[in-house]
């Protein structure tokens, strides 16, 4: 998202979902859509049998994959020569845009030089995609005028995560797929309100709006608004604040709504870290696996027991609306921290949501232009920064934040953790359709844990021969950082030399196993890559 | 596009070329009785409910696969036609259990309004029944094949929407029915596509069997709480309880939902719900195990104490260690007003940066 938003000028999606109908190549690449965003998916099918060509871009075989033109089966952590060979082809068949390139972009001569290498010969020898494909690909996508790429965290959690999105950006850039309806790129956020949150300013080095707390005048803006005065030192990311709780920089931390125990990188690290603190709050609906180190444990209230808003992945702001009574003496989110608050000395007091909101849009006019009322029969994308601005369907219609977009030279750097003697496999991380995230939820719905309930390893069955294993058998994996005890599930779905775990299993959890490893801009750690043995 | 004119009982409109004739009927605000018909899917023709006469067709034909042609005179009602309707619902009726007292879809059960709206008491079809057992053993959908009518709808969902094709037709005439191959149970993403576009009971949720049906069940419309995709859904609620999810045809999501958002919603009223404020007592060392049971390591406190406990413990980090000794994680499960208030607690409360969510995890 960081690195989009540098490129473009904001780190959102640039279309939105009802567009994907109207593309006519469809690019996805790192995103199991089918499994992970399975109604935005539903649009891929109704472009797709509408005659677009879709393009999957994955280590693994996922669902999506039925529906493809091309399918470039990846191995992981070689996203970078992949895309970069197929700017290469684009451009060496003259497919590129050049007007575009001419009026809105710079730095592609130089760019252009840091492709010279990534012939498809040479991208076949680093990603194990025939050069053959590479061409394919590069064709569908670079006679495409109307072209929408699609990623998550396939291309993100890497620690060249940066980078990947940048040769994401130089890929639209060159073919000017972007910035017109139905064409454009498009990170899918995985969590229902990931993009508000990220909005609202639950980012350390932004208040609300992507307003950077370093400039002395943004700082000044808010300080007004909220009338007190602000620090001026940089915060940490919460990638950042485990460690920092390991080497004893942290002292207290209060997580809402969160559970790092199971969702974040090197699990035995984060909960070691976690129990150094001095003091830890949890405020949650359950006594989650992070929860169960706090000191003081809050019961809040979850989606159906309150009124708000959330922003989906297409910057859209939705209502959000209270149907049950939330059970026993658990209470709404903002009581509970507006109380706090109150006891620290700085008193916050609003009689609604909305008011909330109505405060948030001051701060941060792209929804200013957004109320309650407005919101009641449908959601509004921002940017909306007046009464009777209909909302913004997609991007950059009328240019980029700067006047020109730069491409950016990526060269290919390999995975911070590679195959070795010992540790043969590489380990790839995701979720499945069933399950969500860290569990909390769907392991709660009796139905969903009945049939998605166990977890599993996906492996091929060339490997599984060779090392004997047995569909279902139970069998060891272990990395530098721990090991877990997991049921096989033999499957072509991942190639030879890979294996497949869902996150959302704590009892054997593949953030046991990942490496908490960074991308050094985005801080975003390498889940989608580590090296692994079984046995 | 080009538009087309045609006269429907005695209304002249303007559709466009690719319409049909039931599309038109709809634009002039007549309405057709279909069963089989779903204005999202490709159409059918089998339940011949839908049946006009054409001006210069010798025989009545089903509108909805019947593509306007300009200057077509339709008439969608006669004593014809709705004798052959009835004939028609009477076949459809002839082999239904007919147990609309205990059944899920009652009262919203397009068969059930069409059987009352034609007033269908006895039946002249009436005898040879499919007996089917209900034996699906998927933990989400109920299948009941005796009430199924045959109309498709399942099919092509599953097909053309959710790209799956899980189920089709099977056997021929009489014995004709859906199921997924060599009828094994139903192994399919579990999307709940079918259940949604079914007519009748054939297709309903495990889960919300004998929830409540329509009386005192508030609907609210809210969004969904899973992926980014902010999918919008409906909550039925029945004595302070999520019994149901479903989605609104006139949603951006066309009222398409995924197993999570359909299915995944009694984590609201799991028992493992938390109450009440909990203090640890017993140091961090000690995790929750066999041996260490939740009374063993918290104690219930009410929310002043907690509150007050929180307050007093953060002031005194603060100030021997500073506020950058404070870190807060926000919630990408939370509402945009949560979380500004959050990162405002952590600015303008605390006084740090150190604020953070999910969005790379």
């Amino acid at each position: 998202m960081a690195g989009l938003a540098a490129i473009f000028g904001s780190g959102a999606m640039t279309n939105s979902i009802r567009e994907i109908e109207g593309m006519d190549i469809i690019f996805i690449i790192g995103s199991n859509t089918k499994e992970s965003h399975p109604v935005i998916a539903n649009r891929m099918i109704k472009a797709f049998r509408k005659g677009a060509k879709i393009i999957v871009a994955d280590p693994r075989r996922v669902p999506m994959v039925r529906f493809a033109e091309s399918f470039l089966n990846l191995k992981p952590g070689t996203d970078i020569a992949l895309i970069n060979g197929i700017a290469n082809v684009i451009i060496s068949e003259g497919l590129y845009n050049k007007e575009f390139i001419d009026a809105k972009t710079e730095g592609f001569e130089e760019w252009k030089n840091s492709l010279k290498d990534f012939t498809p010969e040479h991208v076949e020898k680093i990603t194990g995609v025939s050069k053959d494909e590479v061409i394919k690909a590069a064709r569908l996508y670079g006679n495409s005028r109307n072209a929408g790429i699609f990623y998550t965290m396939g291309i993100t959690q890497h620690v060249c995560g940066t980078d990947n999105v940048s040769a994401v950006a130089n890929l639209a850039m060159l073919t000017g797929n972007i910035g017109r309806e139905s064409t454009g790129i498009n990170p899918l956020r995985g969590q229902n309100n990931v993009q508000g949150a990220s909005d609202a300013g639950c980012l350390p080095n932004t208040y609300p709006g992507y307003q950077r707390v370093d400039l002395p005048e943004i700082r000044e803006k808010f300080e007004k608004a909220w009338g007190v005065s602000l620090s001026s030192n940089p915060g940490l990311t919460a990638t950042e604040m485990i460690p920092a709780a390991h080497a004893g920089k942290i002292k207290a931390m209060y997580i809402m709504g969160e559970n790092p125990v199971v969702t974040d990188p090197n699990a035995r690290h984060t909960i070691d870290s976690l129990k150094k603190l001095d003091f830890f709050v949890v405020q949650d609906i359950f006594l989650t696996e992070t929860a169960q180190l706090a000191d003081v444990v809050l019961p809040s209230t979850c989606f159906a027991e309150k009124d708000g808003t959330f922003s989906n992945t297409e910057r859209k702001v939705q209502r959000v609306r209270k149907a049950v009574e939330p059970p026993g003496e658990a209470r709404d989110d903002l009581s509970i921290l507006m109380e706090i608050s109150g006891r620290l000395g700085y008193k916050m007091e609003y009689n609604s949501p909305e008011a909330v909101i109505r405060e948030f849009g001051q701060v941060w006019p792209a929804i200013g232009g957004i109320t309650y009322d407005r919101l009641d029969k449908s959601g509004i994308q921002w940017p909306c920064p007046t009464k009777d601005h209909p909302g913004t369907e997609y991007l950059y219609k009328d240019g980029f934040a700067k006047d020109r977009v730069r491409f950016n030279a990526v060269p290919y750097t390999s995975p911070a953790e590679t195959t070795d003697k010992e540790y043969t496999f590489v380990l790839t991380t995701g979720r499945n359709l069933f399950q969500y995230h860290s569990g909390s939820m769907t392991r709660r719905v009796e139905p969903i844990e009945k049939h998605a309930g166990v977890a599993y390893v996906e492996i091929n069955p060339e490997d599984a021969k060779r090392l004997n294993i047995k569909n279902g058998e139970n069998i060891k994996i272990s990395s530098r950082r721990g090991a877990v005890e997991i049921k096989a599930r033999i499957t072509s779905t991942v190639s030879a030399g890979t294996i497949f775990i869902p996150m959302h299993y704590a009892e054997a959890s593949a953030n046991i196993l990942t490496n908490d490893a960074l991308d050094a801009r985005a801080k975003i750690p390498e889940f989608k890559v580590c090296a692994v043995k079984i046995g | 596009m080009k538009k087309l004119k045609i006269t429907i009982d005695g209304k002249t409109i303007e559709v466009p070329e690719n319409a049909t004739v039931l599309d038109a009927a709809k634009t002039a605000g007549i309405a057709v009785p279909t069963l089989c018909h779903h204005p999202k899917l490709t159409p059918f023709g089998g339940c011949r409910l839908c049946i006009v006469e054409i001006k210069g067709i010798p025989r009545p034909v089903t509108s909805c696969t019947t593509p306007v042609s300009d200057g077509m005179e339709v008439t969608t009602s006669t004593e014809q036609l709705e004798n052959l309707r009835k004939t028609v619902l009477e076949l459809i009726l002839s082999d239904h259990p007919n147990d609309c007292m205990v059944c899920e879809k009652a009262g919203d059960c397009t068969l059930q309004e069409l059987a009352y709206s034609y007033g269908i008491r006895e039946n002249r079809f009436a005898g040879e029944r499919r007996i089917y057992e209900k034996k699906d053993g998927n933990p989400f959908l109920e299948r009941d094949m005796e009430k199924c009518i045959l109309c498709g709808r399942c099919v092509k969902i599953c097909d053309e929407v959710q790209g799956v094709g899980a189920i089709d037709f099977t056997y021929r005439g009489f014995k004709s029915k859906i199921c997924p191959p060599y009828e094994k149970d139903l192994d399919c993403e579990f999307c709940g596509q079918c259940v949604a576009v079914c007519p009748t009971g054939a297709l309903t949720g495990k889960q919300w069997a004998l929830k409540g049906r329509q009386r005192g069940v508030r609907e609210v419309d809210t969004v969904c709480s899973y992926c980014g995709t902010g999918c919008n859904i409906t909550l039925h609620v029945k004595d302070n309880t999520v019994t149901r999810v479903t989605s609104k045809e006139d949603t951006w999501n066309e009222g398409w939902l995924c197993i999570k958002g359909r299915f995944g919603y009694t984590f609201i009223n799991s028992p493992d719900r938390l109450t009440k404020p909990l203090i640890r007592i017993k140091d961090r060392s000690s995790s929750l195990n066999s041996s260490n049971g939740l009374d063993d390591i918290f104690r219930e406190a009410s929310w002043e104490e907690a509150f007050d406990h929180i307050a007093s413990r953060l002031s005194d980090i603060k100030t021997k260690h500073g506020s950058d000794a404070i870190g807060g994680l926000s919630s990408a499960r939370c509402t945009n007003e949560e979380n500004y208030i959050f990162q405002k607690l952590m600015r303008a409360g605390v006084g740090t940066n150190n604020v953070d969510h999910c969005a790379r995890l």
